[in-house]
């Protein structure tokens, strides 16, 4: 775990915000993050995140889920317990059909709510840094990170120049995670991509 | 906005294609008249049946679809708003089409497609006899009329309000929630006409009571599910046809994107209804019942009803469910194809194994018509999509569906 600093920038208006996050990352600066008290339509695509892999691990939790139902009820109905039921075959396939579709949800809702707070870096009793309360009522917050070359009084009057209403610095630990994050390299930093607004 | 393509002209080569569609159906059909007509005319019927009755419901799906979005308050089908409206007015060839195939079946005696027609026969039937109040020339007549001419005259006025704002453009706020009033009472009158003839006692009349003595309450909404995703394909394919034409500057994916939605979202829809009134009827295992299945699961119609259930099913989820492939416009092009195909398929197998149990006879005759039908529809949709202005720019939602976002 490190902390790090953080040029932390305040913005109470969405159509200020969406040009300052196309002047950060044109001048190269390190984006943390921004919080949003509300989900904002094309920022992660401003922003240059790549789309989420989350529907990708649910197709895989789903199928997992359609193979255990089938392969769970089947054993059961045919090798371990096979039940004369109405004298209906065995092999009942359409009475199993609603059971699948239910394991199919359940474990592909279960797995991506499970792997969308992993993502996220939410878990029950840990505590997380909040860079400005208001974040979560009326305010747009942009926080970029400190690297050894960056002069943070630069940044400061970039933001306020960019529109920011409320600019500080803070020191904050990154995140609860405990893998390899300094390592990682933000998507955003490697790959080049049109925004909307090019 | 003088920029936009804003006026459809037919091009040369799609008003000869679907001529030349239309005259193969013709062909088509007074060859199978006469192949048919006089010894084997439940045949000839079932086939103009089976037709005229699935191509006029999916351009009612248009309709629909239009009065739905209007109720919900629906802004973002604006941008195409005038391909359903144009694809809706098709109901009126279709409709009268229908409407002779219909009579012509009733008015003919042609028991061996309705057995309730057989006068004699019911009467030595008690369970047809119990129905007789519902089955009978005169009720399926007078429904018939009263369903198709209703659903071209609500469809009128629904596409008359829209044409209305082209030359009178809105003065104020208050005209807008005028007029946006006027059109929500006139889409609930058409919900509330679809809701009583498609979803619930036209598809009883016209395919359900094929198989007289056998009934199923899943079956309109099964009709309705199967109707409503191949309109929307359809809708689908001329937006991507008109878009390809370089019509239809302020559609893009995103659109596209919830079109693609509708056409995963109600072949999956489909599927729930036909699993529904399958697995109910397999589980009980009554006689009554289980005697509609057992020609398709068991008998000769095996490959058709499992050919149904992966192209309607199988292929749409698994091909339409990445988020990529529903804004791209080759895949829903081809799925759209794909899904008016096989629920054309499907209605094939709700009206052929009534009459024919012993064997599947699907030849040229069939797929002839069906080309008539395609072209019909083109013919149709195209006049209609060149005689108005392809965006609706005076409707207070406009622009809300020109920044439509997903």
């Amino acid at each position: 775990m490190s902390v790090k600093k953080f040029v932390v920038g305040c913005f109470d208006d969405e159509a200020v915000l969406f040009p300052a996050v196309k002047k950060v990352r044109k001048a190269g600066y390190k984006l943390h993050d921004i919080y949003t008290p509300f989900p904002m339509h094309g920022l992660d695509h401003a922003m240059g995140l790549r789309d989420t892999s989350l529907h990708t691990a649910g197709f895989i939790y789903a199928i997992t889920g359609t193979t255990t139902a089938l392969g769970g009820i089947s054993w059961v109905f045919t090798k371990d317990w096979p039940l004369n039921i109405g004298g209906k075959p065995h092999f009942a396939l359409p009475a199993w059909i609603p059971i699948t579709f239910e394991l199919t949800v359940l474990f592909s809702a279960v797995g991506m709510v499970l792997t969308f707070c992993y993502l996220c870096q939410l878990a029950p009793f840990l505590k997380k840094h909040h860079f400005h309360p208001r974040a979560t009522d009326d305010q747009f917050v942009m926080v970029i990170e400190c690297t050894e070359k960056t002069n943070e009084d630069e940044v400061k009057s970039f933001l306020a120049q960019a529109g920011a209403k409320e600019i500080n610095v803070q020191n904050a630990e990154t995140g609860w995670w405990l893998g390899r994050y300094d390592k990682d390299t933000m998507p955003f930093q490697v790959r080049k991509e049109k925004t909307a607004f090019e | 906005m003088s920029s936009f393509k804003e006026q459809f002209e037919i091009p040369g080569r799609f008003r000869n294609i679907s001529l030349a569609l239309m005259a193969v159906g013709i062909v088509s059909v007074i060859v199978g008249f006469f192949m048919y007509g006089s010894h084997e005319p439940a045949r000839f019927w079932a086939t103009m049946l089976h037709n005229s009755v699935f191509f006029l419901l999916i351009v009612n799906a248009s309709m629909f679809f239009i009065c739905a979005t209007t109720l919900a308050m629906g802004s973002w089908q604006l941008a195409f708003r005038r391909v359903p409206e144009a694809i809706s007015k098709a109901v009126i060839p279709l409709g009268v089409i229908a409407l002779i195939v219909l009579l012509c079946i009733v008015m003919t005696d042609q028991h061996h497609i309705y057995h309730w027609l057989d006068k004699e026969h019911v009467q030595h039937d008690a369970i047809l006899k119990g129905k007789s109040g519902f089955l009978n020339p005169t009720f399926f007549i007078v429904w018939t009329i009263l369903s198709i001419g209703l659903w071209v005259v609500l469809g009128h006025k629904m596409r008359q309000l829209s044409r209305f704002l082209d030359e009178n453009p809105l003065a104020s706020v208050e005209e807008g929630r005028k007029y946006i009033f006027k059109n929500t009472v006139w889409a609930a009158l058409f919900i509330v006409w679809f809701g009583l003839t498609v979803a619930s006692v036209t598809p009883w009349l016209w395919l359900m009571s094929i198989d007289a003595h056998w009934y199923s309450t899943m079956y309109s909404w099964y009709t309705f599910a199967s109707s409503f995703v191949s309109g929307m394909s359809l809708i689908a394919l001329f937006v991507i046809f008109l878009k390809n034409r370089g019509y239809l500057e302020v559609v893009n994916e995103e659109h596209l994107h919830d079109l693609g939605k509708f056409m995963f979202a109600f072949s999956i829809f489909w599927t729930y209804l036909w699993f529904s009134q399958y697995m109910l009827i397999w589980y009980a295992n009554i006689p009554e019942e289980t005697i509609y299945f057992k020609p398709r699961v068991q008998g000769v119609y095996k490959g058709i009803f499992f050919l149904n259930l992966i192209v309607n099913f199988l292929v749409p989820l698994l091909l339409l469910m990445r988020r990529s492939a529903k804004r791209n416009y080759t895949s829903v092009a081809i799925l759209a194809v794909l899904i008016i195909f096989g629920h054309w398929v499907d209605f094939y197998q709700m009206v052929f194994v009534g009459p024919f149990k012993e064997h599947v006879d699907l030849n040229l005759f069939d797929f002839g018509v069906a080309a008539g039908f395609v072209g019909l529809i083109m013919f149709s949709t195209g006049r209609a999509l060149a005689q108005a202005p392809l965006v609706p720019k005076n409707h207070p939602f406009f622009k809300e569906s020109v920044i439509h976002h997903t």
